[in-house]
Order: structure tokens, then C-alpha cells, then sequence
């Protein structure tokens, strides 16, 4: 048994699914692991098919729903609470992601669900940033001084804040990926287009073609793939609803070059269309075709990617999925760091996992 | 067809390859698990149980599944998977069964947002409900147990099912969890009780199971209304004492003791507000169950009156 149903829900978005209990079950199951089921929900919903579900598995879209629009409202909360605790910065703070999608009020935001709020600022402000969260309430819980030293160091962000009363989520950004990474992009030249968000004031948006490819170069750049297949649907919704402004394709594939990240524009695309038939404007097929990396490079990550972005259910797992999960794996910690800094890095976190006293000791 | 209809060999294979399709009130499950435990404490205490049908449509699938690697020979290990992924930490394999109750209540309560759901046991008579929701060693579930085999019909021992639509509370009723001097107060007070194996050593102390009657499953589809709201407390040599409490006093604990009040928004606002508004509020503190039958008993005939 390996069947990917999620996937074709929206690789035929105007065909309901019409399936048996087993084939729900499976459904369900995918979406739930995929972190899709409120997303499957909302497209039942909205293209009406909900009553034509049978009435047990219907239940549980239902939920997926009333979960997603909880969610919703609590982001749109905690956005607020953030703008009143960052007022006092001088400088733009930058929704990222799901946040950015719901309170642009973009179609990604469908149905979706959230583990975190995603914020960038400048590099400079992240330390007062840092303090103006801490005294709204926002703590790292990363106690581990090497973890923290090496968030700092090397990372885009800074170790997640908890909110000590809500338990909600910050990721503190000052650019969109690691300054040691391959497809390193200064935060500066992010915010030198932000969009304002219509309501409130100090509070930004990534302009419509850098939202895109922070989608992208997130996507391929993850270690793990659990939102994969969710990151792609939402980078279809945002192209889908961008390419309505008419200068929209060539402004993203000049800013692509621009920061250097047309591979992972180039595999988004790639997998955009063969999974759910979305097609650039076929005048660009040629500059997009252009990005590809050499053929073997190309065809071997179009194969791994192709087999890591299957829901990461038991009813998905052929023989190579494990194998491609772990060689991406290993691809995204090369592209993040230079093999002299990854390689110390990843055997100090497996001696870190063995003995989890003696680290905390030993950094001192 | 129930649980004690199939051979005890054919529920262990079911539970090894696709599943044994158990349902239990609303809710369908998929079992598979290859851990003896399992298998031995199902036919215990679900065998009368109705297993689904062949195409029924399966809410929650759990796996029990073994550790992997080392684990298999030494140390043993239980592990409850949902969609493929470990939820909870590893146990030890002699804990798989109260294992398997938790993950059972998890899935339920993680995703069955199609009802309000409290953290709280549930009993009936006369289609009229008490809830009693508790924090743990409040002796809940011993007077639940208790007074299920003193004329009343268990709803849940755990998870209160409230309907969105009409606040009525829809029956789960599953193997009662009890825990330490609990499971011996029961042994003796309920002649002929039916237990599982007794598991020492977990997160809660001993825990057994026990059995539920076989009427009450009968009638497992016959919601109740909720009528009464108890906040048990046992205290060791005191005399019964029920004392009315505030509404709204109780409503912000029920809230407190919801799994998905939150998630529920207005709805679940709206729905507790019916639920108080239909039930007489009580503080009841008790020391033995024979006082707390007689207090629950008076209960039923002065609303008669």
C-alpha cells in the first residue's frame, strides 16, 4: 500500500475526492501528519463539498476547521500583543510566513494551521528587540549555552521565545537564511522592500516577490520535511494569487538573481507543477529552465525531493523514502554551514543527545 | 458481532496485521499491536465490545509498537504511535495496556472537536447526568467506579462528550483506571469485579483497570443530560458533606478542567453556559462509598419530589 491521496486532492482541485471509509482514513491520516488536515477542511469547504463527505469522516473536517480558525484568531491576537510590545523600536518589524499570509489576508492562509509566529528585524535591533519581548513576557527557554552560542554565531535567528502565561511562539529573525549558508541573503536587502500592512503602523510584510522566495529557499533548505508538502501548496496559493499583478514574473525572477536563489526557485517550480499542474506563464519557461542546476545534480533532486515531499505517513512509505529524507537531511546542514563548522556541530549535538549531563557541564 | 465472539488466537492476529476494529460509542478504532499485554487485557475487558464492521470508516488508528533496534531483547519498550509518529515517551513494555487507555483518550480528546469535551467521569439514572469533573487523587474515579455498581450507568470515566448542539452527553464508557489503595477499596466493595493485570511503577502510582458492566455497554448510545455538577473530594475520616457552590464558580473550573474549551471559541462558551444552566452545583467531600451511594441516591429522589 503506498498511495499519496493529499497530493491529489489538489493536483485535481476542482474534482471532489470521492472516496470510501479506508481511503478517508488514510486521507485523514496524511493531512493530520502533513499538517494539512485544517487546509483539506477549508477546500471542502470552500469549493462546497463538505455535504457530499460521509458523515463520520465530515466530523473530523469539521474539527480540522474549528482548530484552524481558533488558530487563526489567536495569531491575529498575538500579533497585536507583539506590536504593542515592539512599539517602542524604531525600527520595521517583518511578519514572516504563516503569519505574513493571514494578516495580508493572502489565500495561503486558508485552513492554515500554526506552531509559530514568525517575526524579522533589522540585525542590529535584534538585541533590543530581544528585550523589548522579554519584558512583554517572552523568554528563551534554550538553556543550553552552546545551543545559545550557536543560534547566535551562526544562525538567521535567535533560539525560539515562549511566552511565560500563553506558551505561544516567537521566531526572532534577522535575515531568512543562515550567514554561512550557500544561499546566504542580507537581511538589509529584504527590508528595503517591505510592504506596509494596511492597519498597523511599524508592522510589515516581505514584498511579494522575496515572500516567495523565502517560501522556497525555506522549503529546500529544511532539514526536515514534515512541512513540506504544506510550504508547497502555499507557495502555489502565492504565486497563484501574485501573478494577477502584471509585472510579477519578471520582477521575481530578476529578484532571484539578484539574491542568488534561483536553484531553489528552480526545484519550487519544478515540483509545483508536477504535483499540482501549475505552470509558470510560458513566456518565462526559458529563464526559469536556465536556473537548473546541472542535469545530474538536477535529476537526482527532483528524484529525492519527489520522494521526500510524500505525506510522511505509514500508508506513504515506499523502500527509498527514508533514504531520501536522510540525504536531504544531510544536503540541508551542508548548504547551511561549510563542512568545518557543520561536521564539529553535528558530533557535538550526537555527544550532547548521549550524555545529556555532561554537556551542560562541559560548556561552561 | 463483539470482542468475545472471536477466538482469543484471531484477536492476536487482527491485532498483528490490519488492525482489530473495536468500537467503542462514537468512536471506531484500529488497534495493532504485536505486544501479548495488549492482547490479554482487550479480551479481559473489551469483550463485550462491538468490533466494526468490515468497511466502517476507522476515526482513530493507534499503534502499540515495540522499540526498535537493542530495545526489542533488553529493556523492553511500549511506544504509542499515531500516523506513523511517536506521541508520548517510551514505556516500559509491562505498562502497554494503561498505555494504550491513555493513547485512546488522547486521540479523543486531541481531535474530536465535534464536542465540548471535559476532563471529568460522567455517570447517569433516569436519563439525568452527574459530572464530576477532579484533578487527580480527588477519588473520582473510585466513587465513579463505586457508584456504577450501585445503580447508576457509567457515561466516561475520563472524557465528558457535550454536544455542540444540545449540550447532551454522549456515553464512553471504557475500562474504569484505577490507581494504588483504590483498586483493592473496589476489589472489596464490588464482589465479582473483573480487572486487568495490575501495573506498578507508572507515572500514576499501580493502576489496574476495571471492567465495565455489561448492561451499561447495551445501552451505550443513549445519551443523558446533565443535571448535576459534583466536585468530589475524598478525605480520609470525614462524614459526607454535599455543599452547593456557586454557577459561576463552577463554570471557570470546567473550563479549566476542558480539553478543547479553547479551541471551541463562543460555541464552547455558549454550550458550558447551557450545561450550568441545567445543573445543581456541588462541593462533595466523602470518606466511604456506601455514605456517598446514599448521597447520591438522595440526590435522584428529592429532584422526584
Amino acid at each position: 500500500m503506498s498511495r499519496d491521496l493529499l497530493t491529489a486532492v489538489w493536483a485535481r482541485p476542482d474534482q471532489q475526492p470521492l472516496l470510501g471509509s479506508r481511503d478517508w482514513e488514510v486521507l485523514l491520516g496524511q493531512a493530520r501528519r502533513a499538517h494539512l488536515l485544517g487546509r483539506l477542511a477549508a477546500q471542502h469547504r470552500d469549493k462546497g463539498w463538505l455535504l457530499g463527505v460521509l458523515v463520520k469522516p465530515r466530523l473530523h473536517l469539521e474539527s480540522g476547521l474549528r482548530l484552524a480558525d481558533r488558530q487563526q484568531h489567536e495569531v491575529r491576537w498575538e500579533v497585536d500583543c507583539i506590536v504593542r510590545a515592539l512599539k517602542r523600536l524604531a525600527t520595521p518589524v517583518v511578519l514572516l510566513k504563516g503569519a505574513a499570509y493571514l494578516m495580508a489576508d493572502l489565500p495561503a492562509a486558508r485552513g492554515r494551521l500554526f506552531s509559530d509566529i514568525d517575526i524579522l528585524v533589522p540585525r542590529q535591533s535584534i538585541e533590543s528587540a530581544e528585550g523589548e519581548l522579554f519584558a512583554a513576557g517572552w523568554i528563551s527557554d534554550e538553556r543550553d549555552p552552546y545551543n545559545q552560542r550557536y543560534y547566535r554565531q551562526w544562525m538567521h535567528e535567535v533560539p525560539p521565545l515562549r511566552h511565560v502565561q500563553r506558551n505561544t511562539y516567537i521566531d526572532l529573525h534577522h535575515t531568512i537564511t543562515p550567514p554561512t549558508s550557500r544561499f546566504k541573503v542580507d537581511g538589509k536587502r529584504l527590508l528595503d522592500r517591505i510592504v506596509p500592512l494596511p492597519g498597523y503602523p511599524g508592522l510589515f510584510v516581505l514584498a511579494p516577490a522575496d515572500m516567495v522566495l523565502h517560501s522556497a529557499v525555506h522549503l529546500f533548505q529544511e532539514g526536515e520535511f514534515d512541512h513540506g508538502l504544506r510550504d508547497l501548496l502555499d507557495l502555489k496559493d502565492l504565486l497563484h494569487h501574485f501573478s494577477q499583478e502584471a509585472d510579477f514574473w519578471p520582477n521575481l525572477l530578476d529578484r532571484a538573481t539578484e539574491l542568488g536563489l534561483q536553484i531553489p526557485l528552480f526545484h519550487a517550480l519544478f515540483h509545483i507543477q508536477r504535483l499540482f499542474g501549475y505552470a509558470p506563464p510560458p513566456q518565462w519557461a526559458a529563464r526559469i529552465a536556465a536556473f537548473a542546476p546541472p542535469a545530474p545534480l538536477r535529476l537526482l533532486m527532483a528524484w529525492l525531493l519527489g520522494l521526500a515531499l510524500r505525506p510522511d505517513h505509514p500508508s506513504c512509505d515506499i523502500r527509498w523514502t527514508g533514504l531520501a529524507r536522510w540525504l536531504l537531511y544531510v544536503r540541508s546542514h551542508a548548504l547551511r554551514m561549510p563542512l568545518h563548522l557543520v561536521i564539529p556541530h553535528l558530533i557535538r549535538k550526537a555527544w550532547m543527545r548521549q550524555f545529556p549531563e555532561k554537556a551542560a557541564t562541559a560548556a561552561k | 458481532m463483539i470482542l468475545s465472539e472471536l477466538a482469543v488466537a484471531s484477536v492476536k492476529q487482527q491485532l498483528r496485521s490490519d488492525g482489530l476494529k473495536l468500537q467503542i460509542g462514537p468512536f471506531t478504532y484500529r488497534l495493532i499491536s504485536a505486544i501479548d499485554a495488549i492482547t490479554e487485557g482487550l479480551v479481559k475487558l473489551y469483550s463485550d465490545y462491538p468490533l466494526a464492521p468490515a468497511n466502517s470508516f476507522i476515526d482513530y488508528p493507534i499503534t502499540i509498537s515495540r522499540g526498535s533496534g537493542l530495545h526489542r531483547w533488553t529493556r523492553r519498550q511500549a511506544i504509542f504511535e499515531f500516523d506513523g509518529k511517536a506521541v508520548f515517551i517510551p514505556l516500559p513494555e509491562s505498562h502497554a495496556f494503561p498505555l494504550l487507555e491513555w493513547s485512546m483518550n488522547w486521540c479523543v480528546s486531541m481531535h474530536a472537536h465535534h464536542y465540548l469535551i471535559l476532563h471529568s467521569a460522567v455517570i447517569e439514572r433516569e436519563g439525568c447526568a452527574v459530572i464530576m469533573p477532579a484533578p487527580p487523587g480527588s477519588g473520582k474515579s473510585t466513587l465513579c467506579a463505586g457508584l456504577v455498581h450501585r445503580g447508576w450507568r457509567l457515561l466516561s470515566d475520563e472524557l465528558a462528550l457535550i454536544s455542540l448542539t444540545d449540550a447532551s452527553i454522549t456515553p464512553f464508557g471504557r475500562p474504569i483506571s484505577l490507581k494504588n489503595q483504590s483498586i483493592d477499596i473496589i476489589r472489596d466493595f464490588v464482589p465479582g469485579s473483573v480487572f486487568s493485570r495490575v501495573v506498578h511503577d507508572t507515572s500514576k502510582g499501580s493502576v489496574a483497570l476495571l471492567k465495565v458492566p455489561s448492561e451499561h455497554l447495551l445501552r451505550i448510545h443513549e445519551t443523558a443530560k446533565p443535571r448535576w455538577i459534583i466536585f468530589p473530594k475524598y478525605v480520609a475520616g470525614s462524614a459526607p458533606q454535599l455543599t452547593p457552590r456557586s454557577r459561576a464558580n463552577s463554570m471557570l473550573e470546567l473550563g479549566r478542567n476542558s480539553f478543547n474549551y479553547m479551541v471551541l471559541g463562543r460555541t464552547g462558551f455558549e454550550v458550558l453556559t447551557r450545561v450550568v444552566d441545567a445543573s445543581e452545583c456541588f462541593d462533595f467531600q466523602y470518606s466511604q462509598l456506601e455514605d456517598a451511594v446514599k448521597v447520591f441516591d438522595d440526590l435522584v429522589s428529592q429532584r422526584q419530589a
